[in-house]
């Protein structure tokens, strides 16, 4: 049995700086917006953009080191955590563009908003850069806890109280079947870190009932983060509830850090062992890009679509975790990069759209857009293409990745099962197109002013979506980098192992 | 054996300066700018395709132009470059694309001069260009795909270019999902060949590379790959089973058909399927396939064309009809033959959409051929050159779909599949009947135009003449490259593929004569019953239509396909989608949310409550249900 050992404890702190900027960064905006009126959010808005900044700065200096913990294993350093840290912080800061408009118009409390933004940031992080399963849940609870309340921000919303308050009730309860998760891994294995519960899980103890049980749970409570069927049931409401940017930052933001965690888990630790989990994997995976694509095909309000959309996508990305294996992780990390800046671009063009008083996200009002604002609309239809997976858009090249890795293991069906349902996705992602292209618009349209902030969120995921489509050589190699870095935490674990044994 | 040509990366420089330029400035710049913008990006790329194709034929045989413009896709084993190569195949694909693309260009300046949305559409027709040219140039199939999805979304952009009308969007929008059925092929056939290289150690999808090595496919792979890839074609070239698209898209501006549905895009499956003509050898079976496939869309859509009424649809069919011919051809293993006759049917097929352009344009939109009749003295011109267009696509002797045409069925009968070329030769008999039909039903009899339409009717400006001239001079002339064997130069462009695509080595001997004879005869027996039905009985058609009603409803109503698919595909998953996931699913459960959206203050309570004590509770008993399954499997494990 490991005993508390203070000798143990190597304190690093460099590799906890771009956390702990975000986190001073919150405090920072809370403080500062003491006096701040909700119309006038816009400042606290560049003060969160600076402290992100300084964040992504403090990040670069870890990219490139060798495989290594701190604080007895609670924290990885890895180009894994940094991988995800510089996504995470790039997804909070379009997030912050979008809204610096946003928020004085929908009158949300500005310190709140983005210091909860700042701190739901920090938990995504944090579960990025965790090395053991109460970190992991340390930052899962950070952000979660963050993003109830962000979802319920629009007061006066019955829609918007509505979903946090699910989001609340059922984000506590399948927290419950995480926690639960983690004690009876716990029980099984004495140890909350991942190198002894992988090499248990490979090992003579891998039949345990205590610990597959615990596997079990571990399955279901990151199911519900990233959103996978039959675990799905609150994206929609949440995310058409929730104040766009919100939404936003809930479909990239949490997908990213909930996968962060998942993935770390049973891609990297629990790969060796993946006969224990991907069958369970191949039958939600399955489900939940079918069911995703077939119900987003009748939605009428496109935050609901994209929610939709949103689940067919974290399908797509658990096809890619069944495979398991090298390949399949470096895929399925490119996958979430494209995935990122593909999403955030979409739900940035329904945010630009929407007014004070009147929330216009019903895929009827986008009629006539080509004509009323031809280059939101054109952003939209690049963004669109992005999600179909048309060349040489991102989310092409991702889908690429993804599927081959997935029938390079061998998984034929499933691959015959994503590429039809990528087909289907066509349909109610060109409906928008042909409401936008192809039908009257209303006789006043609202107009839209270009606003500096929402113009940078645009163009940034603009930027994204593009450039990883035409050369992905630079990302690909990032995110299988990032992949190798954590896959040699598990061989330094094992040669320890060796070495005591 | 390949020379570094940089200036290669210009033919597809021009088509994307082109567009982006009419995209974004070219309704600031006006329509004069336009005009001439528009074909000037395809005229730069032609010309520069000249260049490249003189110094491609000053080499060696065997020879080809490249360049890499950057190394675009690298994963871990798996490498790919943004490539271009310029061979005999791909030379004669740019010639014709940039060519006859150059004068459809030209004459669309002519056909869209009322058209207030000028900028549009020649933004997408130099889009259009673009990913042709991307499809035609890549040196590698994954480059070949982005050329693939681009020509898809350009002809979606077209077919639905007047977009106000929603028949018009609804037929886009069928065009693109019939062609997303194709794209999964073409990718699950691309995956597949990197797959099994793949477990060789070889992992590439640069056709060089992929020829060198396609020794390591066994047989079922290669029939594997090789049969995706094709249904991949069958989408793009409309063949059975997925042709529907094809006449559907006819409601396009007719340059769009002519260039996109006629001349270029939809020859993009013959064309793969040559360029991979080393992976089909491997797979005999799924070269049947191909044959029986063509020779059978051949026939199913002459017979389709003969009762249509509407002359671009007659030109539809018969587009599907001539590249099943093209496939036909390509089955029995003579590729050039079939990439021979995608050239001469990209002339005259062409210039017969240009034709039908200018009359439609003459009788302010006019498009059904009952209401025709007697024009040929009034439009002299356009009745000479859509007379020379249809004796080449009717295989008249010296014209060029004759050479072409020929080369087909001579392959087909030596390579000693004559059943199908039975079937070949009477679908020649067919095409003669419908085109000229087309032909006596427009220029010729008397004058059935409503007056008010008469009144207009005048022959096209000189910017859409010129274009018919030149394609009917190409029409003409263009087979005399690949003349029947021992004749002068003999099949000169056959010799000149062959480095490529190979040669075809017949099975057995026959005499070219007495097959070209048989041919003849069919075509000689179709222009005569033409003539009979519907110049001099007209009343002919209508008593043997009655008299055969079954028959003729079945045809008229083109075998009922689209009708069939709706039944069998599309109903079946909308109603899966509306009513089990839709309704049980996602309404059922969430409706009372739904119905939140027009809350008032007031009622907002009332909605709070229904959330606590309703919805909520579903939700968890799903999440449950989830969780018990999954533990369930669990305890199976532990228990097996």
């Amino acid at each position: 049995m490991n005993h508390f050992n203070p000798g143990a404890l190597d304190i690093l702190w460099l590799p906890l700086v771009p956390l702990i900027v975000v986190a001073v960064g919150a405090v920072v905006v809370l403080l500062a917006g003491v006096r701040v009126s909700d119309d006038d959010s816009e400042g606290l808005g560049w003060i969160a953009l600076a402290f992100l900044g300084a964040a992504l700065l403090f990040t670069l200096p870890l990219i490139g080191q060798s495989s290594s913990t701190a604080f007895a294993g609670a924290i990885a350093i890895d180009n894994y955590a940094a991988y995800f840290e510089i996504t995470v912080i790039l997804t909070a800061a379009v997030t912050v563009l979008m809204s610096l408009e946003y928020a004085p118009d929908f009158r949300l409390a500005g310190a709140e908003y983005y210091s909860l933004l700042l701190f739901a940031a920090l938990g995504m992080m944090l579960m990025a850069a965790a090395g053991d399963l109460i970190v992991i849940f340390l930052g899962l609870e950070t952000m979660s806890i963050a993003v109830y309340v962000l979802s319920g921000l629009m007061r006066q919303d019955p829609r918007s109280n509505e979903a946090a308050m699910k989001y609340f009730v059922l984000g506590a309860f399948s927290t419950g079947f995480l926690l639960y998760g983690i004690a009876l891994v716990y029980g099984a294995t004495d140890t909350i870190k991942l190198g002894p519960i992988a090499a248990a899980l490979a090992g003579a103890k891998g039949g345990s009932p205590l610990l597959l049980a615990g596997l079990g749970l571990l399955l279901v409570g990151f199911g519900f983060k990233v959103a996978a069927v039959p675990f799905h049931m609150w994206t929609p409401d949440v995310y058409e509830g929730a104040p766009t940017p919100v939404t936003a930052f809930m479909a990239v933001g949490i997908k990213l850090g909930a996968f962060a965690a998942f993935l770390r888990i049973f891609l990297v630790y629990f790969g060796a062992a993946a006969t224990h989990w991907n069958q369970v994997l191949w039958v939600i995976a399955a489900l939940t890009m079918t069911t995703g694509n077939l119900v987003a095909l009748v939605q009428g309000n496109i935050k609901r679509m994209l929610a939709y959309s949103a689940i067919a996508h974290a399908g797509y990305v658990l096809v890619g975790m069944t495979a398991a294996g090298a390949q399949a992780g470096s895929a399925v990390l490119f996958y979430l990069l494209a995935y990122a800046f593909t999403n955030l671009g979409a739900f940035s063009v329904v945010a630009a759209l929407e007014r004070r008083g009147e929330r216009r996200d019903a895929i009827a009002d986008y009629r006539g857009l080509a004509l009323s604002h031809p280059g939101l609309a054109a952003l939209m239809v690049v963004f669109l293409l992005s999600l179909t997976g048309v060349p040489p858009l991102a989310g092409f090249v991702g889908k690429f990745y993804v599927f081959s890795a997935a029938l390079n293991a061998g998984y034929v069906w499933l691959t015959i099962i994503a590429v039809l349902n990528s087909v289907v996705s066509a349909y109610y992602y060109l409906s928008v197109v042909v409401v936008m292209y192809m039908t009257e618009g209303e006789a006043r349209p609202i107009a839209v002013q270009a606003q500096p902030g929402m113009v940078a969120a645009l163009a940034l995921s603009l930027i994204g979506t593009v450039m990883i489509g035409v050369y992905p050589g630079p990302y690909m190699g990032a995110a299988s980098s990032a992949f190798k870095s954590a896959l040699s935490h598990t061989q330094v674990s094992s040669r320890q192992l060796k070495l005591r044994g | 054996m390949t020379y570094d040509f940089p200036p290669l990366a210009l033919i597809l420089f021009f088509p994307a300066l082109g567009f982006l330029f009419n995209l974004f400035f070219g309704r600031r710049y006006g329509r004069s700018t336009v005009n001439v913008v528009g074909p000037a990006a395809i005229f730069g790329a032609f010309a520069v395709g000249l260049w490249a194709f003189v110094r491609l034929l000053l080499m060696p045989a065997g020879g080809a132009l490249g360049v890499v413009l950057w190394p675009w896709i690298e994963a871990g084993a798996f490498h790919t470059d943004f490539g271009l190569r310029l061979d005999a195949l791909s030379g004669v694909m740019t010639l014709v694309v940039t060519g006859v693309g150059a004068f459809i260009h030209l004459y669309s300046v002519g056909y869209m001069e009322h058209d207030e949305d000028y900028a549009r559409y020649f933004a997408y027709m130099n889009l259009f260009a673009l990913s042709m040219l991307l499809l035609v140039l890549a040196d590698n199939l994954l480059l070949m795909f982005v050329g693939w999805e681009g020509v898809g979304l350009c002809s979606y952009l077209l077919i639905s270019f007047w977009y106000t009308n929603p028949q018009y969007a609804y037929n886009g929008r069928k065009a693109f999902i019939v062609n997303r059925v194709g794209d999964a092929g073409f990718i699950l056939g691309m995956l597949t060949l990197l797959l099994a290289l793949g477990s060789h150690g070889v992992m590439t999808l640069n056709f060089t590379q992929l020829r060198a090595h396609s020794a390591l496919l066994s047989t079922a792979v290669a029939t594997t790959a090789a049969l995706l890839l094709f249904l991949g074609a069958t989408g793009k070239s409309a063949q059975l089973p997925l042709y529907v698209w094809l006449p559907d898209a006819m409601v396009g501006p007719t340059p769009v058909s002519a260039l996109i549905h006629a001349a270029t895009m939809v020859t993009a499956g013959v064309y793969m399927v040559a360029r991979l003509s080393f992976l089909y050898r491997l797979a005999p079976q799924a070269m049947d396939v191909v044959a029986l496939v063509g020779c059978v869309t051949a026939f199913f859509a002459a017979t389709i064309a003969i009762v249509q009424t509407d002359i671009k649809r007659v030109l539809a069919y018969s587009t599907v009809s001539q590249i099943g011919y093209m496939f036909l051809g390509a089955g029995v293993g003579a590729f050039a033959s079939g990439i021979f006759h995608v050239m001469t049917h990209a002339f005259f097929k062409g210039l017969l959409f240009l034709c039908a352009g200018a009359v439609i344009h003459a009788l302010s939109g006019e498009q059904d051929m009952r209401r025709m009749g007697g024009l040929w003295r009034r439009l002299p011109v356009t009745y000479a050159t859509m007379l020379i267009a249809t004796l080449a696509i009717s295989a008249v002797p010296g014209f060029s779909g004759f050479f072409s045409k020929d080369l087909i069925l001579e392959a087909v009968f030596t390579s000693g599949h004559w059943w199908l070329w039975i079937l070949a030769v009477v679908t020649a008999g067919l095409t003669d009947f419908y085109m000229f039909r087309l032909i006596f039903m427009t220029f010729h009899g008397e004058c059935r135009v409503e007056p008010e339409k008469l009144h207009h009717t005048h022959e096209a400006p000189a910017v859409m003449t010129v274009p018919l001239i030149v394609l009917a001079v190409c029409s003409t002339f263009g087979g005399l490259v690949g003349l029947p064997k021992g004749l002068l130069w003999g099949d000169a462009f056959g010799r000149f593929l062959a480095p490529v695509v190979g040669t075809f080595k017949p099975a057995l001997e026959a005499s070219a004569l007495t097959l070209g004879g048989c041919a003849g005869l069919a075509g000689l027996a179709g222009i005569a019953l033409a003539w009979l039905f519907y110049l001099a009985r007209p009343e002919l058609p209508e008593n043997i239509a009655a008299s055969l009603g079954a028959l003729y409803r079945l045809l008229a109503g083109k075998y009922y396909v689209d009708e069939f698919y709706n039944l069998v595909i599309s109903r079946p998953l909308f109603w899966i989608s509306t009513f089990v996931l839709g309704r049980a699913v996602d309404t059922m459960t969430i409706d009372g949310f739904v119905n939140g959206t027009a809350l008032s203050a007031e009622e907002s309570a009332q909605a709070l409550r229904r959330v606590e004590t309703g919805n909520v509770q579903f939700y968890v008993l799903v999440y449950l249900l989830g969780a018990v399954a999954v533990a369930a499997y669990y305890v199976y494990l532990v228990i097996r």
